[in-house]
């Protein structure tokens, strides 16, 4: 059995007293060194699970368990440390007037000594590809390249699970396809869970395990192979199938029977390859 | 928008300027600012004027754009100089123009004082054109230290104005996006009566202040995210460091100083 | 209207040490009535070219044409809020634009601003409500109360109030969920239609591309880098990714399945459906040649 990292036991929360239940009796639970992708629509409650999960957000009911600790108003920094965010505006979470500086934002808050400080810069700016960049300020980067700072200033506080909350939403296709590999990479050789809130749907099955939010509700739990194999019912809650799954679908209606439900190019190629060679 | 926008503007560079510990760039500053105001002659104004000028040769930013970037000073000294040339009645009289006496002491005094305020406008802005913002934050947060004494949070003030700083730019883009936005939909922001223009502003402004509002939020979040919680305990990655080039510029500068007292006619 | 650039060149900030190349040498020309999409990477000039379609920016050398209305270095339109009116702008994250107390005065703003009747203003609301996906029930309501889903829709119908002849779209689905984003690309591409605008999208998804546009252009640094039908540009792959941008998935499939199994299914846009039937045809018609 994997170890649990992350726990939500029953959780349900609002913004204020006299606003709707944004979540609701929510539960599921994020293992050691596991990638997690989390979709659902607009408004679906991603980001304030994000948000709950680094205690910038309590629950009003039920209860939050990181790495054993419950999240409260009193171990949240030690949860801090353990929890790396990255959010979805990259202007809006740079914090210093140069790249070093920012990198060096989250650890001159730990008291991190500057010898150590330096060293870990140019570390996680060599992970994100990013060294030459030191003394760049931030209006002469692309949203691309802010990212993938704030990224790095993450990293170098050592967490034990990175969230992305659509970090790669503005960025093009290839700057998020960069991104993405950046931190695949850096959750493999780092041993780190990984939660990215997309809507992108190569992101997602890329992920070992997906949870589809609904209205506040986990809506379902389960591979992306599984989640995507109920096309409509993602349509009807908002969501899109990749193509791949489509085609697959479309090739099932002409009577064509594919043994698995494939999920990238290959593995359709593969079982059309079966199928071609039985005919 | 360009030109006031360049006012200030940090423009990178390697110099001997740009490298300058930003401390001593600020006292430098402070002292000429004071200076400026004993010279009281040719040979004193010379040397001053001699020294603005090599440093920014020094600085090797083109001179066209410094000047450029002094476009709105530049009615200001003009206005000053003809103010003088106009009020003050000393020496002979040199031309009579329109039913105006111009005496010889207006036209040296005129002289004298525009150049005096070129050159404080040209020496300040060598300051910010070779400084990157948070250095001079930083040598006023270290020059301000002993005010921690007294309980004035000198390291809130110092984070505020860096991150002010780094939101300038991005807020200009901003103002851009949306009066672009608003321009398309019909908003004249340049022509027209007053009070029309005014009333052009409101749908530039609030859309301005609910996205500064909104960034605001987001960015306290996400410094709150990583692991903020005050100046206490805190370890800094910036240190400033007197390298022995600040202290040879220092010296010649004192010996401009000394140079200028000795010229200035008493 | 038909737009024409000539050796458009653009420059941000000339004449500083900022100064940057923006638009090199620009020329196109697009007939009336075409859906265009604009493509490219990451600052390539993309919203620098669209800022020309309505005179927010002038070209620093070259001649822009929109129908009658000429923009050159020397001289902009007099008649600019003409022009204005006829280019309906939906800029990246246009709910940052709204300001108003209410979502119908934000939506009027426009065509207001443009000299519209009144009681015309309120008609094309009547009609644009709906169209946008929107309950009148909001009309009421402060813009700033609503999710981000209706905010974007508010400020869209804000700029289709103007009623314009062509519609400039930059990226207008960024941050939606899929079928939010579905919704409104399917509703500017019927208005495209109905009302025979001229539309101009820019957009990083080549699915988006392929699917509604009748011409693309691909930018890359500043430049124009290939233009013509999708079917032209998109089965490119050298090319493309050469200026790192991918092909549409669909051709990757198509890729994919002519080397492995060494039958060539052409590009023409066809849905994935069509594409299923293909792929079982070729598959019959092998095995019935063997
Ligand atoms: N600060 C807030 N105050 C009040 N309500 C809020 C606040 N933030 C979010 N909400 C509401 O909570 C609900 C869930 O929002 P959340 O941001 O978690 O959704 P999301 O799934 O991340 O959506 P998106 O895909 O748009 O990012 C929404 O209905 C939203 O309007
Ligand atoms: N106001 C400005 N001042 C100076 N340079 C600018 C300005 N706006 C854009 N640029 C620069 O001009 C180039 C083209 O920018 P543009 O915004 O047109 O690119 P884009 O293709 O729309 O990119 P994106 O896909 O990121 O939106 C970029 O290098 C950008 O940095
Ligand atoms: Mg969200
Ligand atoms: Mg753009």
């Amino acid at each position: 059995m994997r170890e649990k990292f992350i726990e939500f036991r029953n959780v349900s929360f609002r913004y204020g007293e006299e606003q709707p239940w944004v979540l609701e009796n929510v539960s599921f639970e994020i293992y050691k060194d596991e990638w997690v992708a989390i979709i659902g629509h607009n408004g679906s409650g991603k980001s304030t699970i994000a948000k709950l999960m680094n205690g910038l957000l309590y629950p009003q009911q039920g209860e939050i368990i990181i790495n054993g600790i419950q999240v409260t108003a009193e171990t949240v920094w030690d949860v801090r440390k353990q929890v790396g965010m990255v959010f979805q505006n990259p202007d809006n979470q740079f914090v210093g007037t140069t790249v070093q500086d920012d990198v060096a934002f989250g650890m001159e808050n730990r008291g991190v000594p500057r010898e150590e400080m330096v060293r870990r810069i140019e570390e996680v700016l060599k992970a994100v590809r990013m060294e030459d960049y030191l003394l760049t300020e931030p209006h002469r980067l692309s949203g691309g390249q802010k990212q993938r700072i704030a990224i790095a200033s993450v990293l170098a506080i050592k967490p034990q699970v990175l969230i992305l909350d659509e970090a790669t939403a503005m960025l093009d296709p290839r700057g998020r396809k960069e991104i993405m590999q950046t931190v695949s990479e850096i959750q493999e050789r780092n041993e780190i869970s990984l939660i990215t809130i997309t809507h992108d749907l190569q992101e997602v099955v890329q992920a070992e395990r997906v949870i589809v939010m609904n209205k506040g509700h986990v809506w379902d739990e389960a591979t992306p192979r599984e989640v995507f194999a109920k096309k409509d019912e993602l349509r009807e809650i908002g969501l899109d199938v990749p193509f791949v799954a489509i085609l697959a679908d479309e090739l099932k209606r002409n009577n064509m029977r594919l043994s698995n439900e494939p999920l990238n190019h290959e593995e359709l190629l593969e079982e059309l390859w079966t199928l071609h060679s039985k005919m | 928008m360009n030109s006031m926008m360049i006012i200030g503007q940090y423009v990178p560079g390697n110099s001997l300027v740009h490298r300058l510990d930003p401390r001593m760039k600020i006292t430098i500053i402070f002292l000429f600012v004071i200076v400026v105001f004993f010279a009281n002659n040719l040979a004193s104004y010379s040397i001053l004027t001699a020294f603005a000028i090599i440093t920014t040769f020094i600085t090797r930013i083109p001179l066209r754009f410094i000047l450029k970037g002094l476009t709105p000073i530049w009615f200001l000294i003009v206005f000053t100089f003809v103010l003088h040339l106009i009020v003050t009645k000393e020496g002979t009289v040199l031309v009579e123009i329109l039913g105006f006496k111009i005496y010889s002491g207006a036209l040296i005094q005129g002289l004298a004082i525009s150049l005096r305020f070129f050159l404080l406008i040209l020496i300040t802005s060598l300051l910010t054109l070779t400084t990157t913002p948070i250095e001079i934050t930083d040598a006023i947060e270290d020059m301000l230290h002993g005010l921690k004494k007294i309980k004035f949070p000198v390291h809130e003030l110092a984070l505020m104005m860096s991150i002010s700083l780094r939101f300038i730019p991005t807020l200009l883009q901003e103002t851009d996006k949306i009066s672009k936005a608003q321009a398309s939909r019909g908003v004249d922001f340049r022509t027209g009566p007053i009070k029309e223009r005014i009333k052009a502003i409101v749908p530039l402004l609030v859309p301005l202040f609910v996205s500064a509002f909104k960034r605001a939020e987001e960015l306290a979040m996400a410094m709150e995210a990583r692991g903020y919680q005050g100046g206490e305990g805190r370890t800094k990655l910036r240190q400033l460091k007197i390298k022995s080039s600040d202290l040879i510029v220092l010296l010649f500068f004192l010996a401009i100083v000394v140079g200028l007292f000795l010229t200035r006619s008493y | 209207m038909d737009i024409t650039f000539k050796d458009v060149n653009y420059i941000y900030q000339a004449n500083s040490p900022f100064a940057h190349k923006a638009l090199e040498k620009l020329s196109f020309h697009i007939p009336s009535g075409t859906f265009v999409a604009v493509v490219g990477h990451t600052g390539s000039g993309k919203s620098t070219l669209i800022q020309h379609l309505n005179g927010l920016l002038t070209p620093t050398s070259g001649e822009v044409q929109i129908g009658d209305y000429y923009i050159t270095s020397e001289k902009k339109p007099e008649n600019l809020k003409e022009l204005r009116s006829k280019v309906g702008v939906v800029f990246q994250y246009p709910e940052h634009q709204l300001f108003d107390e209410t979502v119908e005065k934000d939506i009027s703003f426009g065509p207001r601003n443009f000299g519209v009747a009144e009681d015309e203003i309120n008609a094309r609301i009547k009609e644009i409500i709906p169209a946008v996906g929107l309950d009148e029930k909001l009309l009421e309501r402060s813009p700033f109360d609503l999710s981000g889903g209706q905010m974007r829709r508010v400020a869209i119908a804000g700029v289709l109030a103007i009623k314009p002849e062509i519609l400039v779209l930059d990226e207008p689905t960024a941050g939606l969920d899929p079928r939010g984003q579905r919704e409104i690309m399917d509703m500017f591409y019927a208005l495209h239609k109905e009302q025979n605008l001229t539309t101009f999208l820019v957009t990083h998804s080549m699915e988006d591309a392929v699917r509604y546009a009748d011409h693309v252009i691909i930018m890359n640094k500043g430049t124009k880098y290939m233009e013509g039908t999708p079917e032209e540009v998109f089965t490119q792959k050298e090319a493309l990714n050469q200026v790192q941008l991918d092909v549409p998935e669909i051709i990757q499939f198509l890729n994919a399945f002519e080397s492995r199994f060494g039958i060539s299914l052409a590009f023409k846009r066809q849905s994935v459906r069509d594409l299923a039937t293909q792929i079982k045809e070729a598959f019959e018609g092998v095995k019935s040649d063997e």
